[in-house]
């Protein structure tokens, strides 16, 4: 996975309540059994004016003049809630977005973002709508190390993040390598385990 | 010191907690559908790891299957038929117990897990799918896992997850006539928002989940994350031990008694304490739908359209003017008032045998209005088995319902059942996102009651008033 460290690049705005991970992708745009080509299915409803012919709708933001390619969201609260596909994440990620800065997100989406070496990064929401109010596109510069965000003014604003999940953007770790590194652990717990609750194996 | 229901099965499956608080989790069973797995088998493949624990790993295809009756012909759409094809080949190669299409025992992966007595009480249960914790009704803790967090599980038997916090909802009193469980999970949504729950499981206590049937405390878990939270838990009981008793795979024989001395000690111990506690009173709840494009925007089917002055959070109000919009309704219409052109009776909130019961039990000797389609989608090959049994689908198919074969189907449309362009739909599942029912189709959540009721009457209806 990419090691996500220092980012710098135009903020799209998407200011609204509860995006669903049904509008980032609809279900009928991930019929793949693999990761790439998703980021053409990203928000297909909103993005595309026909959405089978895939012609493009001007209004959405991702069409608009300097804001196309973005690497950066600016979202509204509870972005990404609604369902467990990661999909919603590996169409971002096609697409090119590497950071989603919003008030707060849907669980799942957030550690599958985390994943997937994208940083859903949370700042407090009059922050976030005075990014996504400015009139033109906001460049802005993320240092995950130094866990700061700098605005076009020069402001760096701070934004926190659970130390496991910095730890695994900035090296882009794989979850499964680590966990197995303590398989002597897990199959201790689970002889023990197996012992009180036999039932349970079968 | 006194423990939740939560905090015995967290604890009591953490391998190893790390400093920051994430713990590693033993994970009990893994059930896996064509949609959310194929990326994490081919991880598997390429990093050439194995299934830790394959009996713990059951697959079955859902999401994309065709619920008409020709469906074992073969499916016509190239992209399902090869998430479908791709399911069985790796279920194949690393040796899960599958169910086929042609298999009786096949459905939507949370009717199938209660049914074959794999869902049990204490249980870490996972699924990469957001409406696992349906299995919560057991006293199971169940959630959606992303893709990557499929293949951390088969590949370890563990999940890296934080705890999180407690939340008591407590429901005491009667639910009155006419009001299901449906309302019940619709209410709690209502009151406490998509992101009340957020950081929280939920436990639901008190007497009126206590009364639910376990298919209604199966509605009711089921749409836990509707209301934000990781997953929905109730305290088993001499029902659920009575439900399970002498299902395929659940302990038998004696393994059942030790089981069940087990599953006694999981309820919260008294003066367990919670981190939030909503309380709501069943006597209150009415029969309700939802008006809008999140299942939060909730209201009494007696009550109007609402209008966006009615919402004090610009936020809100912003976002119920765009979902009018959508939804194309106009305030101050009664709900009572607005015409479906489809119904859809199914989906893993609503399609279990109790679900059935309840919509037939409207339909018998009445009619689907004109104009409308209203097709009734069992929620696994023995659900359907059932319901014929009892005559249900004679009932339904008289009174002009299309009675289909089992899967997700219209709940979100990636099979060929879907809402066209601005239809309108009457529907026990459970999310009424834009576009979740096919491009620019209007979902009006219900239960199967009021779903059938509907139907009947071309436009939303008061199911008490038929």
């Amino acid at each position: 996975m990419d090691k996500f460290t220092r980012l710098t690049g135009v903020a799209a705005p998407l200011f609204r309540a509860n995006v669903d991970t049904d509008a980032i992708i609809p279900s009928r745009e991930m019929k793949r059994v693999s990761k790439e080509g998703l980021g053409e299915g990203m928000f297909a409803d909103w993005r595309y004016s026909d959405v089978a012919a895939r012609v493009e709708n001007p209004d959405f933001v991702l069409n608009r003049l300097g804001y196309r390619k973005a690497p950066i969201l600016l979202a509204g609260p509870n972005f990404g809630c609604g369902s467990s596909r990661e999909h919603a994440v590996w169409a971002l990620q096609d697409y090119g977005i590497r950071c989603v800065i919003a008030p707060s997100f849907g669980a799942i989406f957030q550690s599958n973002c985390v994943r997937n070496g994208i940083l859903p990064l949370v700042l407090p929401e009059p922050a976030v709508a005075a990014l996504a109010t400015a009139d033109r596109p906001q460049t802005l510069t993320i240092d995950l190390a130094a866990q700061t965000v700098r605005v076009p003014d020069g402001t760096e604003l701070p934004f926190t993040i659970a130390p496991a999940d910095k730890e695994m953007l900035l090296e882009g770790l794989d979850a499964i390598g680590i966990t197995l590194k303590r398989l002597p652990a897990i199959q201790d717990f689970e002889g023990g385990y197996r012992a009180r609750y036999p039932w349970l194996f079968f | 010191m006194a423990r939740t229901l939560y905090d015995k099965i967290f604890d009591s499956h953490t391998v190893h907690r790390q400093e920051d608080g994430t713990a590693v989790l033993y994970i009990d069973l893994h059930l896996v559908h064509e949609v959310t797995s194929p990326q994490a088998f081919e991880g598997l493949r390429i990093a050439g790891r194995k299934l830790r624990q394959p009996k713990k790993t059951l697959a079955v295809a859902d999401h994309n299957v065709p619920t008409s009756k020709d469906r074992l012909a073969g499916i016509k759409n190239e992209e399902s038929r090869i998430q479908v094809e791709q399911l069985a080949i790796n279920a194949k190669e690393f040796g899960v117990e599958y169910f086929d299409m042609s298999d009786i025992r096949q459905g939507i992966v949370h009717v199938v897990g209660p049914e074959q007595g794999v869902t049990q009480p204490g249980m870490t249960i996972v699924c990469g799918d957001s409406h696992t914790a349906t299995h919560g009704a057991f006293g199971a803790l169940a959630f959606g896992i992303g893709t990557s967090d499929v293949e951390h599980v088969l590949a370890t038997q563990t999940l890296l997850i934080k705890k999180s916090k407690n939340m008591l909802v407590k429901v005491d009193g009667d639910l009155p006539p006419g009001v299901t469980a449906k309302d019940l999970t619709l209410a709690v949504i209502g009151k406490l928002g998509t992101a009340g729950g957020t950081g929280y499981v939920i436990e639901y206590a008190g007497k009126a989940f206590r009364d639910l049937s376990m298919e209604g405390r199966m509605t009711v878990c089921n749409m836990a994350i509707e209301a934000g939270a990781r997953a929905g838990l109730i305290a088993p009981d001499e029902k659920t031990f009575d439900y399970l008793r002498g299902r395929n795979r659940a302990p038998q024989g004696a393994d059942f008694d030790r089981a069940v001395e087990y599953w006694k000690s999981l309820p919260s111990d008294e003066g367990a304490v919670y981190d939030k506690v909503v309380e709501l009173n069943a006597a209150d709840i009415v029969p309700l739908v939802t008006w809008g494009t999140s299942p939060e925007d909730v209201a009494p089917i007696t009550a109007n359209v609402p209008s966006p002055a009615d919402f004090k959070d610009p936020h809100k109000a912003k976002a119920v003017e765009r979902s009018l919009a959508y939804m194309g309704l106009t305030p101050g219409t009664p709900l009572s008032e607005v015409p479906v052109q489809k119904v859809f009776i199914g989906s893993c909130t609503n399609s279990r045998i109790e679900d059935l019961r309840a919509a037939a039990s409207v339909a018998k000797g009445r009619k689907v209005a004109d104009g409308v389609y209203a097709m009734v989608v069992p929620g696994s090959g023995l659900v359907k088995k059932q319901a014929e049994e009892e005559g249900l689908h004679t009932i339904f198919t008289e009174a002009g319902f299309d009675w289909r074969e089992p899967g997700c189907s219209m709940c979100l449309a990636m099979n060929d059942d879907k809402l066209k362009p601005g239809e309108r739909c009457a529907s026990t599942s459970n999310r009424n996102f834009e576009s979740r029912q096919g491009p620019g189709g209007r979902t009006h959540l219900v239960s199967p009651a009021m779903a059938a009721a509907a139907a009947i009457k071309g436009h939303l209806t008061d199911v008490r008033s038929l």
